[in-house]
């Protein structure tokens, strides 16, 4: 049996997420008695991998790679899985892990389980839990076919060492022309902030905060926290914030360790895209906010009050801790 | 042009979730059944694309005779055919192949999807079919404008937005954004008089083989009681944040 995981690197350096997904496919190596091996694709420093328990890396460094294309990577990846013989593939939930997947998947002729929460259940064939419903539910998922692939919720799982010696094989899968159908024109990427799929810590705002002009109170507790904004969707829809902002059920999903919602009533839909998140918190100025019945830590107030004396607080307690 | 909208029929955003037969099988007492949000987009953009380039648009669904009334508001809104493969959509794969049969045999130059469904989230339908035809594929799409035989396309990823470019034939797994939500058709009386009239093929599914299918479902882990913090009194919140929920 083997394991192939897909480790996302960014300006040569693996991405967060790649920890937490070599943490999860080390114990399904574990579990399964299979051989781990990483794929990497243009990352300079591939070793780095060996903190999180990974002992093999197939390495690929090819210009073409560039620049993210679903269709060219996950060729790539399916290439790898062919050579070492994978029997599972294990891949993140990343926007772009997600536009690859399927692609793999057929390329592979792999059943595809997204959103995986778990490790397998293998005493009897190949089960998985999963989040479903927009995370009002979970499923347990069996995959039938020989080759398994998974794709992992972003902290659903956590990541945590284990000092492990790196063999690091150089790789060099063929990049047919055909598979480059879609050019990249322009990239438009915020890179001085932390997004809303990578974030620990998510500071989101609703409808209570009144105008677009109060923002500076999210953002400043968003600052203070190293955490990505977040809006309901009537903040989006009214131009307030961007639509990149938005989650819920049809917007952005958020699965961080924190979430604070300022001045939002906790809708079905919007908690529908939120409750994967660990610990919630929520400022309202009304008790009776639907809201507090989802939430971990609840303050009934102004945000108006509450928010700025919070981030001053805040400030005050890492200043302590540092 | 001719487009196909793959449109999957989901419970409505504030459906009350329960399982029944040993939490084997979804409860659909008193649920109701919408076009999938994110198709719905989709839908409306390819109507737009058929006032503007004369393009035909049909409309696809795998699922049995209960997804019909679905169907039939996406024809109300103004889809030209609907075609309904006759199967229970089981898992993505299967959905996939289907789908892909029907768009070889209609020889579609667009397919639009969606980035996901509310009810299974599986998010894989549209990049599998894409694959299965040798199609072009756009996730998460944002924004679209098609241009002779080109297609330029705006995508949602990680803390940021990429322009693309693709020539047909593509698919499209499309969201909020491809139109706006105050732009979406919604069907008058007229589009509903003039659904019953157009046609709804069913066709026999190719292959009923799948390669994954949920099993069991549960549903989240009640809540502990929440914790109210006096606004007074926020560090006491800070403590929580930092000794309980070790989150800071
Ligand atoms: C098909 C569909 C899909 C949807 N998808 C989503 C989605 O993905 N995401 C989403 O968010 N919504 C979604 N919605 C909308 C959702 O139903 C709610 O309308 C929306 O979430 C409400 O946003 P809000 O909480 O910001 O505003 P409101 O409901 O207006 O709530 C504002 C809250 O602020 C509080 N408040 C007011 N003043 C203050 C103050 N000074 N200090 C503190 N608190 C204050 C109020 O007590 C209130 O609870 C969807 C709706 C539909 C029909
Ligand atoms: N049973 C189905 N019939 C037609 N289209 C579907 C079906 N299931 C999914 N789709 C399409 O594929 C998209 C993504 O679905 P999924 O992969 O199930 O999350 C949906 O938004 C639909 O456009």
């Amino acid at each position: 049996m083997s394991v192939l995981v897909y480790t996302e690197s960014e300006n040569g350096k693996f991405k967060k997420a790649s920890f937490e997904l070599a943490t999860y496919a080390r114990a399904i190596a574990e579990q399964t008695g299979s051989d781990l091996t990483a794929l990497t694709i243009n990352n300079d420093d591939p070793s780095a991998i060996g903190e999180y328990g990974i002992s093999k890396t197939l390495d690929v460094k090819n210009d073409k790679l560039n620049e993210f294309n679903a269709e060219v990577y996950a060729n790539v990846v399916a290439q790898a899985a062919k050579k070492v013989d994978a029997n599972i593939v294990v891949v993140s939930q990343s926007a772009n892990a997600c536009f690859m997947a399927p692609m793999l998947a057929v390329e592979l002729e792999a059943g595809y389980a997204s959103n995986v929460v778990d490790v397998p259940a293998t005493s009897e064939g190949f089960t998985i839990k999963r989040t479903a419903f927009t995370n009002k539910a979970f499923n347990h998922t069996d995959i039938s076919s020989d080759i398994k692939l998974v794709g992992l919720s972003t902290n659903a799982f956590g990541a945590e060492k284990q000092e492990s010696d790196v063999d690091c094989e150089e790789f060099s899968p063929e990049l047919a022309d055909k598979l480059f159908k879609v050019n990249v024109e322009e990239v438009d990427k915020n890179t001085d902030k932390v997004s809303i799929a990578d974030a620990e810590v998510v500071v989101s705002g609703g409808r209570g905060l009144k105008s677009p002009d109060n923002w500076q109170l999210v953002e400043d507790l968003a600052d203070t926290l190293g955490a990505a904004t977040a809006c309901s969707k009537p903040v989006s829809d009214m131009g307030w914030r961007s639509h990149e902002e938005h989650v819920g059920q049809t917007g952005k999903p958020v699965a961080s360790n924190l979430y604070i919602a300022i001045g939002i009533s906790g809708a079905i839909q919007h908690l529908a895209g939120i409750n994967a998140s660990k610990n919630k918190v929520v400022i309202n100025s009304d008790p009776e906010a639907p809201f507090f019945k989802a939430a971990d830590y609840g303050v009934v107030g102004d945000a108006f009050e509450v928010v700025p004396k919070l981030t001053e607080k805040l400030k005050e307690f890492q200043a302590k801790n540092n | 042009m001719k487009i196909l909208v793959c449109i999957s029929h989901v419970p409505d955003t504030t459906s009350k979730i329960n399982f029944i037969e040993d939490n084997t099988k979804f409860d659909t007492n008193g649920v109701q059944f919408v076009i999938n949000p994110n198709d719905e987009f989709g839908l409306t953009r390819a109507m737009w694309l058929k006032d503007q380039l004369q393009a035909s648009v049909d409309v696809v669904t795998v699922g049995e005779k209960d997804c019909e009334p679905t169907m039939r508001k996406a024809l109300a809104i103004g889809a030209d055919t609907g075609i309904r493969v006759n199967t229970p959509a089981i898992d993505g794969y299967q959905v996939a192949k289907e789908i892909a049969h029907v768009a070889k045999e209609g020889d579609y130059d667009l397919i639009i999807a969606g980035r996901e469904s509310i009810d299974y989230n599986g998010g894989m339908v549209p990049g599998m079919l894409a694959k299965m035809l040798g199609y072009a594929f756009i996730n998460k799409c944002v924004h679209m404008e098609v241009e002779d035989d080109r297609v330029k396309a705006t995508r949602e990823m990680d803390g940021g937005k990429e322009k693309l470019s693709a020539k047909l034939p593509l698919v499209i797994g499309g969201q909020k954004g491809l139109v706006e939500e105050s732009d979406l058709k919604i069907p008058n009386m007229r589009g509903i008089m003039m659904a019953r009239k157009k046609p709804l093929n069913v066709v026999e599914p190719q292959d009923t083989h799948t390669k994954t299918q949920a099993k069991k479902f549960e549903k989240p882990a009640p809540k502990g009681e929440v914790k109210m913090v006096d606004a007074e009194n926020l560090d006491e919140l800070i403590d929580l944040l930092h000794n309980e929920a070790k989150v800071i």
